[in-house]
């Protein structure tokens, strides 16, 4: 190691004396030598747990891999490929998770806009609303879940308020129990509960937003739509690529709200990649069929991100 | 956090004091539609089973009216090992905070304030890591944790073990080293001037003294940010410690939820230790409102 330690500069130091050039050259190489001990904790700790692990996740879908075995793996080529191509829940699992995200994106991130404008005054008790519309986001998904199914119940409290707010016209469905319903009570859970993040990161976009520009528009007699359409929205740029992509992929790894309320039913309505890739390799014990999975769902994820970056680049 | 709206209402103006109350209802309209299924909870796990159902029908499902008491609260800790299970997280958060922090911006100072060749390669690294989902390798990430030794002291004899599942450190040390603590350190420190740093190594002070006593107590709203960051998933974690954790006396709090829906559940008691293990954190929420806020808004100006 110490010998690739030259020190950094090439800065020749001719005019100065060799006695304080070799302490200037032993001062460089103590900072590097202190560098790299200060680094190598984070490095070692994420090649451990981060490096190590992605590429054994590509390694493994080649193999037959059990969690627990006394059998080492084998390699089987793209045999656990094919297997995916011809196995029909997969297929149902990348519907579901397409369906979630088309959904959630839009709707959670428009609704986190609104909520952001709302809440982005000079008003007295602004605060306790900021507050409130973030009170889900604290609130451990596991236990949002378990409150929601308990809501969702036949005669329960979301069937409840329907009724009442229909003077007893509209009887809800068996929210969770019912494959037409099951996927949508989920999305508008999880809308409430992760919707309020995003208002934060877009009440922190719209800070940012110059406040003579309103001032100008104001002079000019704009309209509000027109303020929002020609000062906000464009301001918003930056903003609205990283809360599209944070929601997709957020949206793409729909699992906690599917294992505690669901468990991918009814008739696999509610299954999606991630599910199915820890069933697989978690309940079924087959890693390297769930590696695969796991791949197909990575390459899914990288390819929608891309393209929104894509859509979203600077058009200069 | 509070710079002036873009929508001032102009007053006197009628149009504009009808639209200022139309959006003051709204946001009442909103803040009831995100508070009612936690004050349903809350209310609830201070009701007999027989009157949370009773209530359901109407506006007392959301008062604490009728027979309260605490008996909920008691029956968790007959049902399941809460107080254990209540402990277990709290070490496991502060471990992974506590280290965490340390791990980061020990990382992060190097590689902001000193010079050192392939800096720019280690940081190019760290920040790329970002895109990749958890999801994607958490079960080659089992598999492999399974495959780690660990030392194992009994008394005088230190043996070395193999595999981590069912442990302590399978849920504190994947969640130490983590690319955005770095990153979030990272952007902070270089807003430190680093006139400090020079005058210190004058007077003779070495790198880790910087860090130390200079650099890192200058840093409290970045550590602030990275231990609330770090504290949330820590606490809420479910899945992993679902995977890689069998023992009753080693699970989190999350994981506990699942002795409630063997033989006869009990809501009442559900709602009781949904609120044990929720409140704490909605009052450390409510507590440091500003960092909590600022936290994630920095989490989202990395653009």
């Amino acid at each position: 190691m110490a010998t690739t330690l030259t020190p950094l500069s090439t800065r020749p130091a001719a005019d100065a004396p060799p006695t304080r050039r070799a302490a200037r050259g032993r001062a460089r190489r103590r900072e590097s030598l202190a560098a790299l001990g200060m680094v190598s904790p984070a490095v070692f700790l994420l090649l451990l747990f981060f490096v190590i692990p992605v590429v054994l996740a590509f390694a493994l879908a080649f193999t037959n891999a059990r969690l627990v075995s006394p059998v080492p793996a084998q390699f089987t080529g793209l045999q656990n490929f094919r297997t995916l191509l011809d196995d029909p829940l997969f297929y149902k699992s990348l519907r579901n998770t397409f369906y979630f995200a088309a959904v959630v994106v839009p709707l959670q991130g428009g609704l986190a806009l609104v909520l952001a404008l709302l809440v982005n005054a000079k008003v007295k008790g602004v605060n306790f609303f900021r507050t409130v519309y973030f009170i889900p986001v604290v609130t451990s998904m596991v236990v949002v879940s378990i409150l929601w199914t308990f809501m969702y119940q036949k005669t329960g409290l979301v069937n409840e308020l329907i009724s009442h707010l229909t003077l007893g016209l509209v009887h809800g469905p068996d929210w969770l129990n019912n494959p037409s319903t099951s996927m949508p009570a989920i999305i508008l859970m999880s809308v409430w509960q992760g919707v309020g993040f995003h208002m934060i990161i877009w009440l922190a976009g719209l800070q940012t937003i110059p406040q003579d520009l309103y001032e100008a528009a104001d002079i000019d007699g704009a309209t509000r739509w027109v303020r929002f359409r020609y000062v906000t929205w464009p301001g918003l740029r930056t903003t609205r690529t990283f809360v599209l992509i944070t929601i997709t992929i957020a949206a793409f790894s729909l699992f906690a709200q599917v294992s505690v309320m669901t468990q991918g039913g009814p008739l696999d309505s509610t299954t999606t990649v991630v599910y199915q890739a820890v069933q697989t390799g978690y309940a079924q014990q087959q890693t390297g069929y769930a590696s695969a999975i796991s791949l197909a769902f990575f390459v899914l994820v990288l390819a929608v991100s891309l393209v929104q970056r894509f859509l979203t680049r600077e058009k200069d | 956090m509070t710079s002036a709206s873009p929508t001032p209402a102009r007053p006197g103006h009628q149009g504009s004091l009808l639209r200022s109350l139309a959006v003051q209802a709204a946001r009442i309209a909103l803040a009831l539609f995100f508070a009612f299924p936690i004050v349903f909870m809350l209310v609830s796990s201070l009701k007999p089973d027989q009157q949370i159902f009773g209530d359901l029908d109407g506006v007392k499902a959301f008062l604490p009216v009728g027979h309260l008491s605490l008996d909920n609260y008691s029956g968790v800790f007959d049902r399941v090992p809460a107080a254990r299970f209540l402990l277990n997280s709290i070490g496991i958060s502060a471990v992974t905070v506590v280290l965490g922090i340390f791990v980061n911006s020990l990382a992060a100072f190097a590689l902001s304030r000193m010079r050192w060749r392939g800096k720019k390669i280690v940081l190019t690294a760290v920040i790329a890591t970002l895109i990749v989902p958890f999801e994607t390798f958490a079960l080659p990430l089992v598999w492999w944790v399974n495959q780690l030794p660990w030392l194992q002291v009994n008394g005088f004899h230190v043996t070395l073990t193999e595999g981590w599942l069912d442990t302590y450190q399978v849920q504190v040390l994947p969640f130490v080293a983590n690319a955005f603590s770095v990153f979030l350190f990272h952007q902070y420190f270089q807003s430190i001037p680093k006139e400090l740093d020079e005058a210190a190594v004058i007077d003779g002070a070495s790198w880790f003294g910087i860090y130390r006593r200079i650099v890192m107590p200058l840093s409290g709203p970045a550590i602030a940010t990275v231990a609330i960051l770090t504290f949330l998933p820590a606490w809420n974690s479910y899945l992993w410690p679902l995977m890689v954790v069998q023992s009753e006396n080693l699970r989190p709090v999350m994981v506990g939820i699942q002795y409630f829906f063997q033989l006869n559940p009990s809501w009442g008691q559900i709602m009781a230790y949904s609120s044990m293990i929720t409140v704490p954190v909605l009052a450390l929420f409510v507590a440091f409102q500003r960092a909590f806020v600022s936290s994630i808004a920095s989490s989202g100006v990395k653009g």
